[in-house]
């Protein structure tokens, strides 16, 4: 019955919630004066009308999965990583190093060396509010958003100051060396029938599935990941079991900054080729993606590639009418946020309990 | 220079630095004061953000429209009470996590309000300038020009206390207001009690929702005015992402001040005198250091919370229901 219970949630919040979200975005569309119905067609055949939109759904998806991992993984140890904007920011600082310093390596060493580089910079920038929550008690929710902050400025003045290629006055790097430019969708189709335009899609994209994977076995097939779920589910208990609870937070959030941190790959690497501003805002849609997906790894790898949808729909959207801007795909997630809070907040409280007493008690009658 | 001359203009410094905190302090003091109506029901509130925000917007779009600055303030009032409402639907009638429906009203007024700035108003993200009339100016108190001659008292008098807008003196009587209600009325004993005990409010035949709800209508009104003051008094009209993480930094400094008036208003004082200082500071040589990177000086509130809430959270206790849905005995 539990179980029941649990599929049923998992299928049915996410459909409600998106049918929700997809209302809101058209209500807002004609609050603006547009027409709502030829904004959702719009949206859709932005998305996956195309090789190319296609392509870009694919590829913010795969920043998404990367997002969505980051706030999925505390989230199971009980703790809200709002922290991935700066995590990934740090993560992209971390990889320019690793290719301003490494020079004139073989590409695919400076790759290896750029991820582990953007993963340990990510992590290491949820260290302090990890510390901080696990020592001290500070609310992680409020750090992450301070580090947030002050990831941008630092980002800044780091690229105004010191990172800026010399010469120009654009606020970005040189431009990395083409060796270190993941094959695309784009060239991949170039001239033929599929010709996916522009589409960024890397290989990165099979990465973020096996980060995926990881996640899962580190959840589900590691004493860490026992602990880490046991810690979640009641932190006096597994503090009584013997789990050193502070460990855990510090290991659990760390990882997710180091999943935070992977999105600068796949933005670097597959498509700015510099370090320049990271588009933002992943960070946040993470939020919605870990959420909407309910933890799952599966669960997140489909909400994400629906979040990436979204975002190129959007894309498509603003440009077909200039009048609705690319911020409505913020509302979306919000929307998605706020319904899945909500109807999970319904599931387990009240009207969960008697539709569960229902059932037993039915069940009851029927044996 | 000579001494006298130094130390007057040392003392002007000062006044000024005074006033512009005072200034500065009245949207972060409405908010945190906003906050803890919210978490002293025992509702957490991270949506402080985003409520002021839709109501700097609304605020400056209806005073826009109407070029009425009491029309702006009620519709901006009207906006965050309407997402007061949203929340306590997620957080209180449905048993939501409360983190994570606060997050969702975040997001929700980061991307609606600049989508209808430009949609409304054709100026990428933001409301045009406010005329005048349609704007809160600062007002005068009783005999501040008489006064402004007279040393010290009246200089204080005149800098510091006198010439705010409107929000400013709400945000400054509110906190009295609110140290009142909570300690000797009937409503904040009952407030403090559904925050810490729901069970013994539940069984005294107090309906825990409806207190929890009138909280957040009260939150709701206050980070409505905490809006207006930053769009239309602050500053002249709606722009992008404008609260800035003030709605993060006021939760901060509830939680410095312990969910408690007066402590709390001593935090948000401390949050806006940096907030000051930096203002004065870009572009300053400072002797012996160099002149300091602007976005290090801009990074200051965000750095100075992190140290607070490192430093000193341990020894606040939060309500003890704080964030707990209640769910009574089935």
């Amino acid at each position: 019955m539990r179980r029941l219970c649990r599929a049923l949630a998992a299928l049915l919040i996410p459909a409600a919630s998106l049918v929700v979200a997809l209302s809101a975005v058209a209500g807002l569309v004609l609050i603006i004066g547009e027409d709502p119905g030829r904004a959702l067609l719009t949206l859709v055949r932005g998305a996956l009308g195309d090789p190319e939109g296609i392509g870009y759904t694919l590829f913010y998806a795969t920043d998404y999965v990367f997002a969505g991992l980051a706030v999925a993984l505390p989230f199971r140890a009980g703790l809200f990583n709002i922290g991935g904007e700066g995590q990934a920011a740090l993560g992209g600082l971390g990889a320019t190093l690793v290719v301003l310093t490494l020079g004139d390596a073989p590409a695919s060493l400076i790759l290896a060396a750029a991820v582990v580089a953007a993963a340990g910079f990510g992590a290491a920038w949820a260290f302090v509010p990890a510390v901080l929550q696990a020592r001290r008690g500070s609310h992680l929710v409020i750090t992450t958003i301070m580090f947030n902050f002050i990831a941008a400025a630092l980002m800044t003045w780091l690229l105004v100051e010191v990172l800026i290629a010399p010469g120009q006055s654009a606020l970005e790097t040189r431009t990395f060396p083409s060796a270190l430019w993941l094959p695309t969708l784009a060239d991949l189709t170039a001239g033929t029938r599929f010709d996916a335009g522009e589409a960024p899609l890397n290989p990165i994209a099979l990465f973020a599935l096996l980060a995926a994977a990881i996640y899962w076995v580190l959840l589900h097939r590691t004493p860490l990941g026992y602990e880490i779920r046991a810690a979640g589910l009641n932190a006096l208990a597994a503090q009584a079991a013997g789990i050193w609870v502070p460990r855990i937070i510090l290991l659990a959030v760390c990882s997710g900054g180091a999943f935070a941190g992977l999105i600068a790959i796949n933005e670097l690497f597959g498509a700015q080729h510099r370090l320049a501003d990271l588009p933002a805002g992943a960070g946040f849609a993470g939020i919605a993606v870990a959420l909407l997906g309910r933890g799952h790894p599966v669960g997140v790898v489909f909400a994400a590639v629906l979040f990436g949808a979204l975002n190129q729909g959007g894309a498509a959207l603003s440009f077909d009418m200039p009048a609705v801007t690319r911020d409505v795909v913020t509302v979306a997630e919000g929307v998605v946020i706020f319904i899945c809070g909500m109807l999970d907040g319904v599931v387990r409280g009240h009207i969960g309990q008697s539709l569960r007493t229902l059932w037993t008690a039915s069940a009851r009658q029927a044996a | 220079m000579d001494g006298v001359g130094a130390a007057g203009s040392v003392s002007v410094l000062l006044l000024s630095l005074a006033g512009s905190t005072v200034r500065l302090a009245a949207p972060l003091v409405l908010a945190a004061l906003a906050g803890l109506y919210a978490e002293r029901s025992g509702v957490v509130d991270i949506g402080l953000e985003g409520k002021m925000l839709a109501a700097a917007f609304v605020g400056a779009a209806v005073a826009s429209l109407t070029g009425s600055a009491a029309l702006g303030l009620g519709a901006g009032i009207a906006a965050a009470l309407l997402l007061a409402l949203l929340h306590g639907i997620a957080a209180i009638a449905a048993g939501g996590d409360q983190i994570v429906s606060g997050m969702a009203l975040n997001l929700i007024a980061a991307g609606a309000t600049p989508s209808l700035a430009s949609a409304w108003f054709g100026q990428r993200g933001k409301t045009p300038p406010l005329p005048s009339g349609a704007r809160f100016g600062p007002i005068a108190l009783p005999l501040a020009q008489s006064l402004s001659e007279v040393p010290i008292v009246g200089r204080i008098y005149t800098t510091i206390i006198s010439g705010h807008s409107l929000p400013v003196y709400l945000a400054w009587l509110a906190v009295p207001l609110t140290a009142f209600v909570l300690a000797r009325t009937r409503f904040g004993l009952r407030l403090r009690a559904v925050g810490e005990s729901p069970e013994a409010v539940d069984a005294a035949g107090l309906s825990v929702a409806r207190l929890r709800f009138a909280a957040l209508a009260v939150n709701g009104v206050l980070c409505g005015v905490a809006g207006v003051c930053l769009s239309m008094a602050q500053g002249n009209g709606f722009l992008r992402d404008m609260s800035a993480g003030r709605g993060y930094l006021a939760l901060a400094a509830l939680i410095f001040g312990k969910w408690r008036p007066w402590p709390v208003l001593a935090a948000c004082l401390l949050f806006a005198a940096a907030d000051a200082v930096q203002a004065r500071l870009q572009g300053v040589v400072l002797p012996g250091i160099g002149s300091v990177p602007v976005q290090l000086i801009q990074a200051l509130p965000y750095l100075i919370t992190v140290a607070i809430l490192a430093g000193f959270v341990r020894t606040a206790r939060p309500p003890r229901a704080l964030g707990k849905p209640y769910r009574p005995m089935q």
